[in-house]
């Protein structure tokens, strides 16, 4: 990297605590404030110098999003899905006995939400007050879920491909976008024009919703399990190799695109990526805990955070993109102001 | 850094064999550690632990043009989920199906990056029933994979058969996996010392331990399932092993459940371990050959219409050729 040389921005910009478990999630809530989730079943809430607990899951949290309204939702390997209000208390949205709850998903527009957990094949659908809407069942399990832009569909990805379903259908018929293998993980187009899973052969595997066009995405090192839209949905950020891997979603992209690659060089492999909420910008960890924030126009690199604490396995932006908050394998976690002054 | 990756005991077994049995016997042992134990949700007894997790055991096939590599979707899932806990257990214990075709579970550790990088697979131990055993294996491929893919062998139930029956048990199970250590218990009643912490994947023990030793022609044409072993002197050359095994995983990795060996690599002064369900290999240099130590390259295949002849003209034949010998100058 070229500019490595400049200072990190977090040294002059940021706060930082061990936390001392495996940092699973660092998600903002709708007010903006930072939480973040851990591998000892607890979240940390980043307010004030002390950074509060709260005590949510007896075993490792999995998952978290914000809650549709304020707060946030976690779920467990105790088989709860619950709710973690601004103020640090804890109450139960769902709780499904010895099963794990591996993936939350939430969307709100400020007003109304909706929230979603994955229980073994089954996704659960509750609206933004956590009471229940609906069961989803699927063929195999649930590896990962999103919703779109707008709140109206939801998207699973399972073995040998993904599930759409319409969150407010009378009936439940999903759209099942076919592809052989073990899809890990799924991401909705912002304009919903495509849905995008990861492989478990260090891959992406995508398909325009339009007509079903498949969309091959691979070459990765190890595996994609990352990955974030631009805001207008014209760059798929993803990790899984030793840069941050962007690709073209506009001019006929990504079919037959090679992808952008930034922040490469240094051997290392991106582990963390988050497209800022405003400009063209993504922000991307790695596995020897540098974080850098690469503007994609212009491809300069900005250091957030250097080579230390371990492999970066959480980060996110506040809504307003003034925020950005990460955690690594190990326990450490930052909070790094990006208001400009 | 091997001591950083957590132990994984994988235990298999038909229906009733009381694979729960040496389960809740290893759990409830005094021995101060903690076991993340993954279980099948339809087990047939409870089982007593902290740390339980219901896995359905879903198998998926890999798109990387091997028609025979299966992995164990939910083991991935939950591997990586148990390492947001790590620090909180000392090793890993997985129960499979009466009916599970172990394979699955032992490719998902070759296979899985995030796996291998986090965990290493210490033993495969089937539990198998001194009773009824016979009966299985005549009617059940499973059954024959489960005793063809052990490291050890738990014989249970020996108290329900004569001591003639119990040789001839034994001695069925010799046939089919010739290399695993094979324990003769009632309700599973063994040290866990027998059953835990074995490196069998390691290899180092399982090689060493050569039973009976046969040196015959044999040719096993059907679909029963036997074990055979190769020894040779001179150093290999790893790129005519890589090409031979390569081809030979690639052709007959269907047949092939297992393939385990110790090598000694011309100009390398370490021992490379070599290992391989059906067509998954791998392979790692494992530290020096012990001082004084006669070097002998050792391979071992547990398989179905294993061919004795052709397999050893393929070993024999990746030896290194012998440097030709600088020419003496002068008279």
């Amino acid at each position: 990297m070229s500019e490595t040389l400049r200072r990190f921005v977090l040294e002059e910009r940021g706060q930082t605590q061990d936390l001392g478990a495996y940092v699973v999630g660092a998600v903002f809530d709708r007010g903006g404030t930072a939480a973040f989730a851990l591998g000892d079943g607890t979240v940390r809430i980043a307010r004030g110098p002390d950074w509060p607990v709260a005590e949510v899951h007896d075993g490792a949290v999995l998952s978290m999003a914000a809650d549709p309204l304020a707060g946030w939702v976690t779920g467990g390997d105790d088989g709860g899905f619950r709710r973690v209000g601004p103020d640090g208390a804890v109450s139960d949205i769902a709780q499904y006995g010895s099963k794990w709850v591996e993936q939350v998903a939430s969307w709100s527009d400020g007003k109304a939400g909706v929230l979603a957990c994955a229980v073994g094949k089954a996704a659960h659908v509750f609206d933004g007050a956590g009471a229940a809407l609906k069961t989803l069942q699927h063929p195999s399990t649930v590896t990962g879920l999103a919703f779109d832009g707008r709140g109206k569909r939801i998207a699973a990805s399972h073995y040998n491909g993904c599930s759409l379903w319409f969150v407010g259908a009378k009936t439940d018929t999903p759209r099942v976008m076919d592809w052989k293998g073990s899809h890990t993980g799924v991401i909705l187009h912002p304009a919903a024009e495509a849905v995008v899973t990861s492989m478990q052969e260090n891959s992406l595997h995508g398909w325009r919703l339009a007509d079903g066009q498949h969309m091959r995405m691979s070459g990765y090192p190890s595996k994609t399990a990352s990955l974030s839209f631009s805001r207008n949905g014209k760059w798929l950020a993803s990790s899984g190799a030793e840069s941050v891997v962007l690709w073209p979603f506009f001019g006929g992209g990504p079919m037959g695109k090679a992808p952008l690659e930034l922040a490469g060089g240094d051997g290392v492999t991106c582990t963390q990526v988050a497209c800022h909420p405003s400009h063209d910008m993504v922000a991307a960890g790695f596995s020897d805990g540098l974080v850098v924030l690469a503007d994609i126009g212009t491809q300069r690199i900005i250091p957030v955070a250097p080579a230390a604490h371990g492999p970066v396995s959480a980060l996110g932006w506040s809504a307003t993109g003034a925020f950005l908050a990460f955690g690594t394998e190990t326990g450490f976690a930052a909070l790094v102001d990006f208001t400009p002054r | 850094m091997s001591d950083a990756l957590i132990p994984v005991t994988v235990l298999t077994g038909y229906l009733g064999a009381g694979k729960t049995t040496l389960l809740n016997r290893i759990l409830s042992e005094n021995h101060g550690k903690k076991y993340a134990v993954i279980i099948n949700e339809f087990g047939e007894l409870g089982v007593d632990n902290d740390l339980v997790v219901d896995a359905d055991e879903e198998v998926f096939e890999m798109n990387n043009g091997c028609i025979c590599c299966t992995v164990r979707g939910d083991l991935i899932r939950i591997v990586g989920g148990l390492m947001k806990r790590r620090g909180k257990f000392d090793g890993i214990i997985i129960e499979t199906t009466g009916l599970a075709n172990p394979a699955p579970v032992a490719q998902t550790f070759f296979v899985d990056d995030g796996v291998r990088s986090k965990t290493r697979l210490d033993a495969i131990v089937t539990v198998v029933d001194a009773k009824h055993l016979l009966a299985r294996l005549a009617d059940s491929a499973e059954a024959e994979e489960q005793v063809a893919f052990a490291d050890v062998i738990v014989l249970n139930k020996v108290d329900l058969v004569t001591p003639e029956e119990l040789d001839a048990v034994e001695a069925r199970i010799r046939t089919i996996n010739r290399y695993a250590r094979i324990h003769r218990t009632t309700k599973a009643a063994l040290p866990i010392a027998d059953v835990l912490n074995q490196g069998a994947f390691d290899l180092n023990r399982v090689l060493e331990r050569e039973p009976d030793f046969l040196e015959d022609t044999e040719h096993s044409h059907n679909d029963d399932v036997s074990s055979m072993s190769f020894e040779v002197s001179r150093p290999i050359d790893p790129e005519r092993f890589n090409a031979w095994i390569s081809t030979l995983l690639q052709e007959k990795g269907g047949d092939l459940l297992r393939t385990k060996g110790i090598l000694s690599y011309q100009g390398d002064d370490r021992r490379f371990a070599f290992q391989a369900v059906h067509m998954i290999a791998d392979g790692d240099f494992i530290g020096p050959w012990p001082e004084g130590s006669e070097r002998r390259s050792k391979l071992v295949f547990i398989g179905r219409n294993l061919n004795r002849p052709q397999l050893r003209r393929g070993f024999e034949a990746c030896q290194a050729v012998d440097k030709v010998p600088v020419e003496k100058v002068g008279a």
